[in-house]
């Protein structure tokens, strides 16, 4: 015998279940009163530095359906490419952009929606920039295991060609799943759980 | 966002996740995820400042009835009706150390089974007093505990005749993107929670075993409720050089 590493095992993972909207976005599950506002579901106030972007998509099914039950949370830098974390050593991030949504999926249609800010670039851990991009976090019945993503921004094909994850994506045109289409102020990002475009999830 | 710990941050990546003590994606015992679990491999890469930041929740959010489920949905002089218990434990991380200012939301059916949604269709009845949401934040040394009535179980379609056992989802939020979490607190002695189909996705009896909170009459209060203890564990943080001192030891 040796000594023992004393380390924990993390708590495992279980679905969010059918009613994740219960806990996390009450007053979007019709349960008001219990909290002021949902919270993740303002990201903005006017103060915000930045280009005010729209994100939103679907999440998809094996069988091409868009999920009406899914969660989506959303994590970015701010305009300057600094995160409103502790975390953060390299600088003061935008003190009136929190970074951070969450929103369920259209119960009817299967849309997301989020109102932000174009991020700016963060660098890699080796100190090259990274594009600049939205982390992704999905969680819904039948899912049991949150799932990571990221989105990179179509109209930045220069940053995106020099970005260190999306070199890491052995196969090339699997990279397009990650790079969400630009029209006007709004990126949409589809998330394929299944199939040929299935999204590159990350183990992260 | 607001008033942030005055305490030093943590910065470093954090332990990869193994994946074997969590359930698979696809797990076909658990139907829903046959068309719901990604089929690919997972990119695997350390983490970077993305995922090692995350948002602080501060206690400005907390209204004084968000840890208490069994009055925050009731009317004035009325609660819930079940089994009155209070759920308390600690948030910690795979190195054993408390994990303060996290963000714990909780959810659940009421007594009968039966959860305030509009998709659901199970026959027992609504509780009036019961909405069945509840938040908390932890302490400064990870604690947590809010006040609840105990969940009743209810059937679901996947088999015929599957039931779940009385359970409590939680969601967590500890200090990076990466340690996201959403979990199932099961009660010590339930017999359904080895009939469980969704139980089942996970690959290891210990790790099930981790999910399942014991009765802890040390914290009961007597002539009120009784008390359940579930501690949570997160991904611990591997030191950091940083000007030649380990940080985070």
């Amino acid at each position: 015998m040796v000594q023992q590493l004393d380390l924990l095992k993390e708590t495992p993972s279980q679905t969010a279940g059918p009613y994740v909207h219960i806990g996390l976005t009450p007053n979007f599950a019709t349960i008001p009163s219990v909290y002021d506002a949902d919270l993740g579901n303002s990201m903005l106030t006017e103060k915000t530095a930045g280009e005010r972007i729209t994100i939103q998509g679907r999440v998809i099914d094996g069988g091409g359906s868009p999920l009406r039950d899914a969660l989506v949370e959303i994590w970015q830098a701010d305009a300057n490419g600094l995160y409103n974390s502790p975390a953060e050593m390299r600088g003061t991030a935008d003190p009136h952009f929190t970074g951070w949504g969450r929103c369920p999926t259209d119960a009817d249609t299967g849309v997301y929606s989020f109102e932000t800010i174009k991020p700016g670039r963060a660098p890699f851990k080796d100190g090259r920039l990274m594009a600049p991009h939205v982390t992704f976090w999905i969680v819904a019945r039948g899912i049991n295991i949150g799932l990571h993503t990221r989105m990179y921004l179509g109209d930045e094909d220069k940053a995106n060609a020099e970005d260190p994850l999306l070199a890491r994506i052995e196969h090339p045109h699997r990279r397009a799943t990650l790079i969400a289409a630009r029209d006007g102020n709004v990126y949409t990002f589809d998330i394929h759980l299944q199939g040929e475009r299935e999204t590159v999830f990350l183990d992260i | 966002m607001s008033d942030r710990p005055n305490r030093k941050p943590e910065i470093g990546s954090f332990f990869q996740r193994d994946r074997a003590w969590h359930p698979p994606a696809y797990a076909p015992g658990y139907k829903t995820s046959v068309l719901r679990s990604p089929q690919k491999a997972l990119l695997s890469l350390d983490n970077t400042i993305s995922e090692i930041t995350g948002p602080v929740f501060g206690h400005a959010i907390l209204g004084e009835l968000d840890n208490d489920l069994i009055h925050n949905f009731a009317k004035p002089g009325e609660s819930a009706i079940g089994e009155r218990i209070i759920v308390h434990g600690r948030v910690l991380d795979e190195r054993g150390r408390p994990v303060p200012g996290a963000l714990l939301e909780f959810w659940q059916a009421n007594a009968g089974g039966r959860y305030r949604h509009r998709k659901e269709t199970y026959l027992a009845p609504l509780d009036p007093n019961f909405g069945g949401c509840g938040r908390t934040i932890t302490d400064e040394d990870g604690g947590y505990r809010f006040r609840t009535i105990r969940p009743g179980a209810y059937p679901w379609p996947n088999g015929p005749n599957d039931w779940r056992p009385a359970h409590i989802h939680f969601s967590i939020f500890g200090h990076g993107f990466a340690q996201r979490l959403i979990t199932q607190m099961y009660f010590e002695g339930d017999p359904m929670i080895w009939r469980c189909p969704i139980v089942s996705t996970i690959p290891d009896k210990r790790a099930v075993e981790q999910l399942i909170a014991p009765l802890d009459m040390a914290n009961t209060i007597p002539m009120d409720a009784r008390a359940y203890k579930f501690d949570i564990v997160l991904r611990g943080r591997r030191s950091t050089l940083f000007e030649n001192r380990l940080e985070g030891n």
